[in-house]
């Protein structure tokens, strides 16, 4: 099986990210797969590049859990396509985890930020 | 696209959702590579190499398509193979170790087919026949019965076909200088026809040949006799054949691969009851009710289950006691299974192949063990595949099916391989048996069905030893966390390991109890190689001929035996000669006599019995038997003298209690014998068991047509042979003496069934070391190469070799231990199964489980040496990448 080797500029996705990217992409608007996917590497800027093989697990664990639901659709090139909408539940959601990262990222930063900068 | 083909062809299926919702995906990924100006191939192929491995995909789309079962089983199988081929070594390791276990087991199933559930090949029924064996008064083990009860309990039955005489009897043919014996069988005459065997030629016997006394000297000849001393003869019936000096027509020509009814031995001829006389010193029993002689079977009636048999043999046998009180009081009859046989060879060797049994259970579970070890860490490398698979929506369950299918094909392809390996060692168990007097004993495994069905069983049973835990762990996988890409670390690794780790210590243990056994059997064996049974072994050398057979009176034989010990006597380099009725460990047992003892009242239901052996004058010196007390016999003491017996120090202790017993007296079979001396102790026998109560007689008093030949001489038995013929035939060319042996060599074949133990728990033993070892060393290279990283880390920050090989090293002798310690307490707790075999040692004899210790740290160390090296040199470059 050959190996894959992301590209140096690439990032790799955080633990548990994916979920909180899945959701905050579909805050703009119901979206298929392949829209997610071509989303959240835009927004990043091409740094973050979505596995197929992670995507689709994660969007039917969220269906799962509620967070969103799907319907069959046509795509702006009418093509049947699965659409993915967020929930109120997945709003929610979507408000705690981002809060959670939020603290996460300024934790880290405060970490990661000059000694002298940090100090009174 | 083939794969868009495929998807869309199995979108009428259920469940298609996923795989168009993918399908989409890959289709848009390919559009958006092609508007940036990529040309198509690019495109496709690009976009496919991002959306991960087609193969899978098409794996996962096959799964999805919901199509018939056999389907999948075939799309399984196939894939299977496919990964099968695709790691050859791994595959080759397995099988090799499934066919070790499973043949292990189909070679001794094998065994017990042939030699204790279906011991008669060429027999109709084997099911339906049953051992008949008489009882008395209760008392546990079995007896012979008398021709008139036998006719009886078959006159009064109604659950049974036939009753058949069984009973085995020797012959002698001399030609030249070499006495040739000949085993057969003499049986009732409704024998060939109960048991279904149709004579390639002839027939069998007629109804009325089973009785009067030597009224129908007629035989039928194996067909090996046939082929081997007549040549294939086409005109060999109405030909004669002399045994035992009475000439027998040949009516018949058994068919080939009929071996006849005794486990062990291939009959070379059949004689009817009726030449009962002609075979046996003792005279004419056909219408003694007393003299219990006969060993035979009964075939049930079709559905006539064998405890039904047995109320109605019972009532029967309780008629015959009231019938005739004087002769049949106590008398019972008890019906067995063949396995269970009383007085062929399946007795001597069902322990031994009830140990082989367990030990290849044991060799299996190790197999078993190694195999789900060696499946493990190929589920490790497999990781992304089914990781994938899962991503991908394939159920869990079809996940484990696919990986049970991929076990099964192991297993199939070991259970073929073990089988054949099993159908080549069939006859492996007569190479322990040497042939007592020429006459191969033939232990053969057999191969029907059952034991196909076994070993299928076996090897599907196996499966879900090996399989499960690896299939579990495969299918446990935690997606989000192994699906990215080069995850080194997947989660589940440190369960893994610790499940390795178990399986390592569960093999070593099992090892260690194997090596603990083979030690124990060794040093059994060994044990009783070099202990004495109470008479000379060196220096003595044993041989025998048969008058009976050559026809002699008692008058004839007497002086016979006269005048050729005084022959032997002047042959050079011999000491002294004399004769007993008797060998020790021979096919000429001892005789069990019932006895009364002055002044020793026994208990009500006790009936005192001893074993006796009759001599000639000198037989104690010759046979280095001391005599602490009184005299030898001497000359004197012959027919017309006072009847006299010297009996065995164990004998004294139980009929006297410490005083001596010297002139007191002994009545056997009528007869009041006064004690002229003591005997030390042998063992005649057993060489596990205490020495029996044994008690000697003058051979002039209780003469015997057969005799065995006792020579002190420092002479080998090869040298002396042809001196002896030469005096033999100086006497009477007709005859010539069986084997020549030491009485060394007469003991060695008494530890056959220890042998069979030793080479047994010896070879499965360093097997299952080998085995762990193999285990052992792939959970060190794997746990090595897991820890590259944090190794070369280690070398990185200064630390030495010999550290990092410490380190390693103590991790895989920690497990070893840990098995040891286990196997040990199992071992403590179990080699007591094994005592009734052990001579002299304790089931928990220190030096075995010590030997057993140092081979478990030796092979474990092999084992770790080329992993823990390389970790000690591992490259610090590896740390920092």
């Amino acid at each position: 099986m050959p190996k894959k080797h992301p590209p140096a500029s690439r990032i790799e996705l955080l633990q548990g990210t994916l979920d909180m990217l899945i959701l905050q992409t579909l805050a703009w608007g119901p979206r298929y797969g392949f829209g997610i996917a071509q989303m959240i590497r835009a927004s990043s800027r091409n740094a973050l590049q979505v596995d197929t093989g992670s995507l689709y697990p994660a969007l039917h664990r969220l269906e799962r859990q509620g967070a969103i639901n799907a319907e069959w659709g046509t795509s702006e090139n009418n093509q049947r396509v699965r659409i993915y909408r967020l929930t109120a539940a997945g709003r929610r959601r979507l408000s705690t985890e981002r809060s959670k990262w939020q603290q996460l990222a300024d934790a880290i930063a405060g970490v990661m930020a000059p000694l002298a900068e940090n100090e009174p | 696209m083939n794969l868009a083909r495929f998807l869309r062809l199995n979108r009428a299926h259920g469940d298609e959702e996923l795989s168009e919702e993918l399908n989409t995906h890959l289709r848009m990924a390919i559009d958006e590579r092609i508007a940036r100006g990529e040309s198509p191939d690019a495109a496709t192929a690009h976009a496919h190499r991002e959306f991960g491995n087609v193969g899978h995909v098409q794996e996962v789309a096959r799964e999805m398509s919901g199509s018939l079962w056999l389907e999948r089983l075939t799309q399984d199988a196939r894939f299977g193979l496919r990964m099968l081929r695709r790691a050859p070594g791994f595959s080759v390791v397995a099988i090799l170790c499934l066919t070790l276990g499973i043949g292990a087991n189909a070679v001794v199933g094998g065994w017990m087919e042939g030699i204790l559930f279906r011991p008669y090949p060429g027999v109709a029924n084997q099911q339906r026949l049953v051992t008949v064996a008489g009882t008395q008064n209760g008392a546990p083990g079995f007896r012979d019965l008398s021709w008139p009860d036998f006719v009886d309990l078959e006159r009064e039955s109604t659950l049974f076909d036939a009753f058949i005489v069984s009973k085995i009897i020797g012959t002698t043919l001399t030609s030249g200088d070499r006495a040739e014996r000949l085993v057969g069988l003499m049986v009732s005459p409704s024998y060939f026809q109960a048991l279904g065997v149709r004579p390639v030629l002839g027939r069998g016997f007629a109804p009325d040949e089973g009785t009067g006394r030597n009224a129908h000297p007629v035989t039928v000849i194996s067909y090996r006799e046939w082929k081997d001393r007549f040549h294939g003869d086409p005109a060999i019936l109405g030909k004669t054949q002399r045994y035992n000096n009475v000439s027998h027509v040949i009516v018949g020509v058994a068919p080939e691969g009929f071996l006849g009814t005794f486990v062990g031995y291939s009959m070379q001829f059949w004689v009817p009851t009726s030449m009962q006389a002609a075979f046996d010193p003792g005279g004419y029993k056909l219408e003694d009710r007393g003299a219990q002689w006969i060993e035979g079977f009964a075939l049930l009636k079709r559905g006539v289950t064998i405890d039904q048999a047995q109320a109605e043999m019972s009532a029967a046998a309780r008629r015959l006691e009231s019938a005739y009180p004087d002769v049949d009081r106590g008398r019972g009859v008890r019906l067995l299974p063949l396995w269970r046989g009383t007085f062929d060879n399946a007795q001597n060797l069902l322990p031994t192949l009830r140990i082989g049994f367990g030990v290849a259970v044991f060799v299996l579970l190790i197999a078993c063990a190694n195999v789900a070890n060696l499946l493990l860490v190929r589920s490790f490398v497999r990781r992304h595949e089914i990781t994938v698979r899962l991503a991908l929506g394939a159920r869990r369950l079809r996940l484990m099916r696919q990986l049970f299918t991929e076990a099964m094909l192991l297993s199939m392809i070991a259970t073929a391989c073990g089988v054949l390996l099993a159908y080549w060692l069939r006859n492996a168990l007569t190479l322990f048996f040497p042939a007592p007097g020429g006459i191969t004993y033939t232990f053969h495994g057999d191969f029907d069905w059952r034991v196909w069905l076994l070993s299928a069983a076996i090897g599907i049973s196996s499966v879900i030893f090996f399989a499960a835990v690896p299939a579990m762990q495969s299918s446990r996988v935690d997606l989000s966390a192994a699906l990215k890409a080069d995850s080194r670390a997947a989660s589940g690794t440190r369960d893994r390991s610790r499940l390795r780790n178990v399986l390592v210590v569960f093999q070593m243990a099992l090892s260690f109890v194997l090596l603990v056994s083979a030690g124990l059997v060794f040093e059994s064996l060994q044990g009783m190689r070099s202990a004495s049974p109470g008479f000379s072994t060196h220096e003595v050398v044993t041989t025998s001929i048969n008058l009976f057979a050559a026809g002699y009176d008692s008058a004839r034989a007497k002086t016979f035996d006269e005048r050729l010990l005084q022959r032997i006597r002047s042959i050079g380099g011999v000491d002294t000669a004399s004769l007993a009725s008797s060998t020790p460990f021979s096919n000429r047992p001892y005789g069990d006599s019932p006895l009364a003892v002055d002044g020793f009242v026994p208990k009500s239901d006790e009936q005192p019995t001893a074993s006796y052996n009759a001599v000639t004058p000198g037989y104690f010196a010759t046979m280095g038997i001391g005599l602490p007390s009184g005299r030898d016999f001497t000359t004197a003491d012959d027919e017309s003298s006072e009847p006299v017996a010297i009996v065995s120090e164990t004998l004294v202790s139980q009929f006297w209690r410490g005083d001596n017993p010297i002139g007191k007296r002994l009545r056997v079979q009528g007869r009041w014998r006064r004690i002229v001396g003591i005997a030390k102790n042998i063992k005649f026998e057993s060489l596990l068991d205490a020495p029996k109560a044994l008690f000697y007689i003058p051979l002039r008093q209780n003469f015997s047509t057969q005799v065995g030949i006792f020579i002190r001489t420092s002479k080998p038995p090869d040298a002396l042979r042809s001196s002896l013929t030469r005096e033999i035939h100086a006497l009477d060319p007709r005859l010539a003496p069986y084997e020549v042996i030491t009485m060394r060599e007469q003991v060695e074949r008494a530890t056959s069934a220890q042998r069979v133990a030793v080479a047994l728990l010896g070879l499965f033993g360093v097997l299952a070391v080998l085995l762990a070892s193999v285990g052992l060393y792939g959970m060190m290279a794997y746990a090595v190469s897991q820890r590259r990283r944090e190794l070369g880390l280690r070398t990185a920050l200064g630390a030495a070799p010999s550290t990092l090989l410490r380190l390693v090293l103590s991790d895989a002798l920690g497990l070893t231990a840990l098995g040891i310690l286990l196997g040990g307490v199992v071992a403590v707790a179990s080699t007591r199964l094994l005592a009734y075999m052990l001579y002299n040692v304790s089931p928990r004899d220190p030096r075995a489980f010590v030997a057993a210790l140092v081979v478990m740290i030796l092979s474990a160390l092999g084992a770790c040496l080329l992993p823990a090296w390389r970790a000690a040199r591992t490259d610090p470059i590896t740390a920092l990448r």
